[in-house]
């Protein structure tokens, strides 16, 4: 039984991948063997978790229920586009100034997740942020401090916001 | 310069784990990588008859099949390090691969090893396994019964373990005015770090060597017992464990995987990885308590407790962990009093086998269980005589003027005084007001229950000689080396193995103060045995405490050397000489002086060092504590019942905890708050559960309910600080406290808010139903 | 977790998808977000030899009003469901409902047609479908086909859709203009899912009784039910304390309850009542 391998093209944080893959290439063993971007991890392979979580056409969803060759033709952010260690996005400043993460494992999907939930949602309050994070599991911190974070991060944005204004104006 | 220790810093190993830089075991990569599955069993108990590989030899990209039979006489036993002493302890043998018959579901059949991650999942569906199934042995009462089923033949009801420690007679208990009787199931449930377990292994043919990464929370103790289990030398075999998705007990083990793929990688010559899935990791990694606790605890109708008879039945699982035998006795047994004077306690442990996955040490490790049955039984006292929770405690408080205190089981606790938080928690919540504001939420029919725990925990074990006299198989000292380079910078090596409490940061507060010298130039190395000469990592919130107290003492004595190269530099004698902020400097004549950085490069170059002085400013100290650590706190918790439904809304939580010295009130709150989450999920939401048949009904997220966000108000916490006197910060430990408290307070504040039932226990964890259920069953229904 | 191997087609239509699952013997299995699929698929409980996609089909897209009904395309999220516009003003009990499935992660990706079709005992959905008297529009082999919701989905994971055949769109009645709505979930701790998921759709009367009402339930058994002897007992009635709460005692009377390692049946019937009297009072009272 010969099956056919799929032809996927993606933009993963701005550069073009194309690559041949086996149909049940799940999206997340792509990013990560495929394309080496370690960041996105696997915490539960049953979509509970969120460690998996990525961008995909400015929403976030769980890499790990997801075929490579369903995300073809799409746009994928990871953890790795959001910022450099030189130059952090907010969410990373967030996590890092209020100890957001522990041991980090599920911290890339859930600051993905969260980059989200500013998106749609740019001052989110406390109960907002906990809902927000019905679809990670983090097992170190208690969320007290991610809900920190992401509030730190959210103000943030504001200012950045206003900067930009600014300089427009 | 401002000092570092109980600064509120951010961490330093956070920038790498925000950017996805961080390095887990599943993101190691080696040219011509082999990728490992095993085959488990799915039956609780089995005869193994036949293993029939033949199509699976035929399946795409297949390199090797390993199976019990194949390892026979190749690998050795994987041996448990906990040998508790004088408890008639029967360790059944463990293989890598079970050999003949099946003991649990999880037990290791085949090991596959195939080109490709995809590859060998495939082939695993490829091997016909035939079993005889045998009757099984789940709950640990039933297990013992006579004529259950044998889990190993020749162990007599299965009991593995019998121990005892303290003597209360029947007198004791039957003749005092007031006596509690209640039975706690401290139910099993899961570590379930983020990240499961996982292992490559390389081996270099040329040099004998063979490299094991893996997730381990203790290095050094994987490479002492795998080197005997794969009879190679120490000096030939590195454990490295690189970031790690957290641990929480469930990656103390030395578990068959590890020693199986180390195996395959010296036995094939190529580089194998094994990455343990979730639902994998819920049978084939060890869960944590499942104790059934029967207590009796006896005192006076004025509220003062006299003794404490206490029984543990610890289901231990189809095979003692590598922690597993001292949690439900050593652990437990020893602590049963809690932070009170009661004068007499004993407590008689059995540990039981049974057909199902081994259980270890899990956050807190017997602590939570003791800490367990002595705040809920002193709750069913104050109820049986009226007194208010609060009073109760305070009455039977051990005195701050008695510490160091010794408790009934023989126990020295270091420091205490355990009003100091009850009272700040009490003026944080303003009991009286919410007493009266209980009543009245009680007369319009809502539920509000208040409950608290003043608790006190063991940790940061040591001397080693104790820990040598209670049959753990290892010392617990801690070791630091403290190299400084030609450049001022410096590199600290110890033996602790952090994977989330963020010791780079805490360690290196500790050195930069010592030092006087910035974070920035100081660098943790961890976590490798071939660059750690010796070490017995994390667990049981003995980093601070003992790796703390080494980093310390080693830096300590790297300014004791650096102080004599400045004074002969200056031609003073060392006893002129200051030290303070990385200055060193001739009392009384501030332009004579030198700097840390300066006294590095002559202490390096050694072109001009005191006679008899060696070169290098290199400092390593061992360091045994001289007793335990003893952190207490009070914890009050305020909850809502749904009458209707059973439902449980968590209103207020404060966490008032002494931990000694806090040496970062940010990463210590972090604790805290975890710690209080994994207690919380104990009693509210999480439980692994078997059949009667064995099999594991809670394999996944879906069904095993961990802690989330939404279920949580903001946490208060504080801290008050007593400090210990047995190590060189003053620090105690934190890890493990959060749990250790919650788990009781959660459930006395909910039978709490029943009490207008007449309820007087529920079964953890708390699910509606069973709130529902006991309601309906209550008074007045 | 892996899947076992299988072939993979993208179809660019539902004729197309049609004709593929025809000739794949019933190897083929249709995949939209595939949230419900592929899960399944992970723990190898199912094995498909192909999986036709129709995630790029396009007029399986959009959400549009055809007289009084409102038509989802099959290829709708439950995120784009929950923040649509019309959903919002003319069904919010389906928009409430998809705004609680799983979450957001999920919402990004299942689909209204691959979450009705799959048959799931324990999705949020079939609660306010039942509601608003959805309906089903399948395209199959001979054709065009409505089905009802309601006794659409036969026990677990089994549904009435005929072989090779796709759920184009499903379509929900609009309800009088003076009815209010609600959903109201008993969340699973550890899924997420519904243990129990009421969708009250209700209206008075200018006198003060009732005159509409709907009640959709979901989660407590193996099959979702409209609870129709609530609705009957409250037809004509004055919403009070006391009519809802003997009606809501009935809210078991349709359905049958299940039992697993998280509720008995007999607590999922305590909640079931009790979440129902509370969604009829949400709207009602």
């Amino acid at each position: 039984m010969g099956i056919q391998d799929v032809s996927v093209g993606v933009i993963v944080n701005g550069k073009e991948r194309c690559a041949e893959v086996e149909p049940r290439t799940l999206l997340v063993h792509y990013l990560r063997d495929g394309l080496g971007l370690k960041g996105t991890h696997i915490g539960c392979d049953t979509s509970q978790c969120g460690a998996c979580t990525v961008m995909l056409d400015e929403a976030a969803v769980k890499s790990c229920t997801m075929l490579a060759v369903q995300a073809d033709g799409t746009e994928i952010t990871t953890v790795e586009g959001l910022g450099t260690i030189k130059n952090l996005h907010p969410i990373q400043q967030g996590f890092w100034e209020e100890h957001g993460l522990q041991c980090g494992y599920c911290t890339p999907g859930v600051m993905v997740a969260m980059v989200a939930l500013l998106k749609e949602n740019p001052n989110p309050t406390d109960e907002e942020i906990r809902i927000g994070l019905e679809g990670v599991i983090c097992r170190c911190t208690g969320y007290q401090f991610i809900v920190n974070a992401v509030k730190h991060a959210a103000k943030l944005m504001a200012e950045q916001n206003i900067e930009i204004e600014e300089v427009l104006s | 310069m401002v000092k570092h220790v109980g600064a509120r810093l951010k961490r330093k190993e956070d920038p790498k784990l925000l950017t996805g830089n961080g390095n887990f075991a599943d993101d190691i990569q080696l040219p011509g990588l082999l990728h490992a599955a095993i085959l488990r069993s799915p039956h609780a108990h089995a005869l193994i008859r036949k293993i029939n590989i033949e199509k699976a030899l035929q399946a795409p990209g297949v390199v090797a099949i390993y199976t019990g039979k194949d390892l026979e006489g190749k690998i050795g036993r994987i041996p448990s390090s906990w040998l508790v002493p004088d408890a008639n302890l029967k360790e059944a043998p463990q293989y890598p691969l079970a050999i003949d018959r099946a003991r649990y579901v999880g037990d290791g059949i085949a090991l596959v090893i195939a080109e490709g991650r995809y590859a060998v999942r495939d082939v695993l569906d490829l091997i016909e396994v035939e079993y005889e199934t045998l009757p099984v042995a789940v709950n640990q009462k039933e297990a013992m019964a006579e004529h259950a089923p044998l889990v190993h033949d020749d162990i007599e009801n299965n009991i593995a373990l019998h121990w005892k420690a303290g003597e209360v007679d029947d007198a004791d208990i039957d003749g005092a005015e007031v006596v509690v009787r209640a039975s706690f199931n401290v139910q099993r449930v899961a570590p379930s770090a983020m990240e499961t377990r996982a292992a490559i292994g390389q081996y270099n043919p040329g040099s004998g060597e063979l490299t094991l990464w893996c997730t381990s929370q203790n290095p050094h103790i994987h490479r002492m017992v795998l080197s005997e289990v794969l009879n190679i030398s120490e000096s030939k075999l590195q454990i490295i464990v690189p970031d790690m998705g957290g641990g929480f007990g469930g990656k103390i083990g030395v578990y068959p995987d590890e020693a199986l793929i180390g195996y395959a990688a010296r036995d094939l010559g190529r580089p194998v990885k094994w990455v343990e899935e979730r639902n994998e990791h819920f049978s084939a990694s060890n869960h944590g308590r499942d104790e059934i606790i029967d207590v009796e605890l006896a005192g006076k109708s004025d509220g003062t407790l006299t003794a404490i008879r206490v029984r543990n039945t610890a289901n231990l699982g189809a095979y003692l962990s590598t922690m597993g035998p001292g949690v439900a006795t050593i652990d437990f047994g020893l602590m049963i009093t809690g932070a009170y004077a009661i004068p007499k306690a004993s407590c008689e442990t059995f540990g039981v086998y049974t057909n199902t996955t081994p259980t270890d040490a899990y956050r807190g490790a017997g602590k939570p269980e003791s800490t367990y049955q002595i705040e809920r039984a002193i709750d069913l006292f104050a109820k049986k005589i009226g007194m208010d929770p609060i009073e109760i405690r305070r009455k039977n408080f051990a005195k701050k003027e008695d510490f160091p205190y010794t408790n009934a089981q023989g126990l020295v606790y270091d420091s205490g005084d355990y009003e100091k938080p009850l009272n700040k928690a009490l003026e944080m919540i303003d009991y009286k007001k919410l007493r009266e504001e209980q009543a009245n939420q009680r007369k319009k029919g809502k539920l509000i229950g208040i409950g608290i725990s003043t608790y006190v925990e063991l940790c940061g074990f040591g001397p080693s000689a104790v820990a040598g006299a209670i049959g753990f198989q290892g010392g617990v000292w801690e070791n630091s080396t403290v190299r400084v380079h030609p450049s001022g910078k410096v590199n600290v090596y110890t033996g602790t193995s952090p994977h989330g409490q963020g010791h780079d940061t805490t360690f290196s507060q500790v050195v930069a103060d010592k030092l006087g010298i910035p974070m920035e130039d100081i660098d943790f190395v961890f976590n490798d045995t071939k660059a750690i000469s010796m070490g017995w990592g994390t667990y049981g919130s003995r980093s601070v405490a003992v790796g703390g107290g080494a980093v310390s003492m080693a830096a300590d004595r790297i300014v004791d050397k650096a102080k004599k190269i400045a004074a002969h530099e200056l031609e003073v004698s060392v006893d002129e000489i200051d030290f303070s902020n990385g200055v060193f400097q001739v009392k009384g004549a501030p332009s004579k002086r030198r700097t840390f950085k300066e006294i590095a490069k002559s202490a390096n170059m050694a072109w001009n060092l005191p006679a008899d002085m060696e070169p290098s400013l290199e400092k390593q100290a061992f360091f045994d504590p001289s007793n335990f650590v003893y952190p207490f706190g009070t914890h009050i918790v305020i909850v809502e019942v749904d009458k209707d439904t059973g439902e449980i809304e968590i209103k207020r939580y404060i966490a008032v905890d002494d931990v000694g010295r806090v040496i970062n009130p940010l990463t210590a709150e972090g604790q805290v708050h975890g710690g209080i989450a994994q207690g919380v999920g104990q009693a509210l939401w999480e439980g692994i559960v078997y059949n009667d048949a064995g099999q594991l009904l809670s394999g996944s997220f879906m069904d095993y309910a961990m802690p989330k966000a939404r279920f949580f108000p903001r946490i208060e916490t504080a801290f008050t600080e007593t400090l210990s006197p047995v190590n060189p910060l003053g620090a105690k430990g934190i890890g493990e406290t959060g749990t250790t408290a919650s788990i009781p307070a959660v459930m006395n504040a909910v039978i709490d808010a029943l009490e207008p039932y007449g309820v007087k226990d529920i079964e953890m964890p708390l699910t509606p139903e069973k709130v529902w259920r006991a309601i309906q069953n209550g008074e007045g229904n | 977790m892996i899947p076992a191997k299988f072939d993979y087609v993208r179809a660019d239509s539902v004729d197309q998808a049609i004709q593929l699952l025809q000739q794949s013997d019933g190897e083929g299995k249709i995949m939209a977000g595939g949230h419900s699929l592929l899960p399944l698929m992970k723990f190898r409980v199912t094995e498909p030899g192909k999986i036709i996609d129709i995630s790029r089909i396009a007029e399986l897209k959009g959400v549009r009003i055809e007289g009084n009904r409102i038509i989802v395309g099959a290829l709708t999220t439950h995120h784009e469901l929950a923040t649509h516009p019309i959903a919002q003003e003319l069904v919010p009990v389906l928009a409430d409902a998809a705004s609680q499935i799983g979450d957001i992660q999920i919402r990004n990706r299942g689909t209204i047609g691959g979450n009705i079709a799959h048959g799931d005992p324990v999705a949020d959905l079939p609660a306010p479908a039942l509601a608003l008297e959805a309906e089903l529009q399948i395209q199959g082999d001979e054709g065009q086909e409505v089905m009802s919701v309601d006794g659409f989905i036969l026990g677990p994971l089994i549904t009435l859709l005929p072989e090779n055949s796709v759920v184009t769109s499903v379509s929900f009645k609009i309800p009088p203009s003076h009815t209010k709505s609600t959903y109201l979930k008993f969340f699973h701790h550890a899924s997420g899912y519904p243990v129990v998921g009421v969708a009250v759709v209700a209206g008075v009367d200018k006198k003060g009784f009732i005159d509409f009402v709907r009640v959709g339930i979901t989660g407590v058994g193996e099959v979702s039910y409209r609870a129709s002897s609530v609705e009957k007992q409250l037809l004509g009635q004055r919403p009070t304390e006391t009519t809802i709460q003997s009606a809501a005692e009935l809210a078991i009377e349709d359905g049958e309850m299940g039992s697993d390692l998280f509720a008995s049946a007999e607590y999922r019937a305590n909640i079931c009542k009790v979440y129902t009297a509370r969604a009829l009072k949400t709207v009602l009272l």
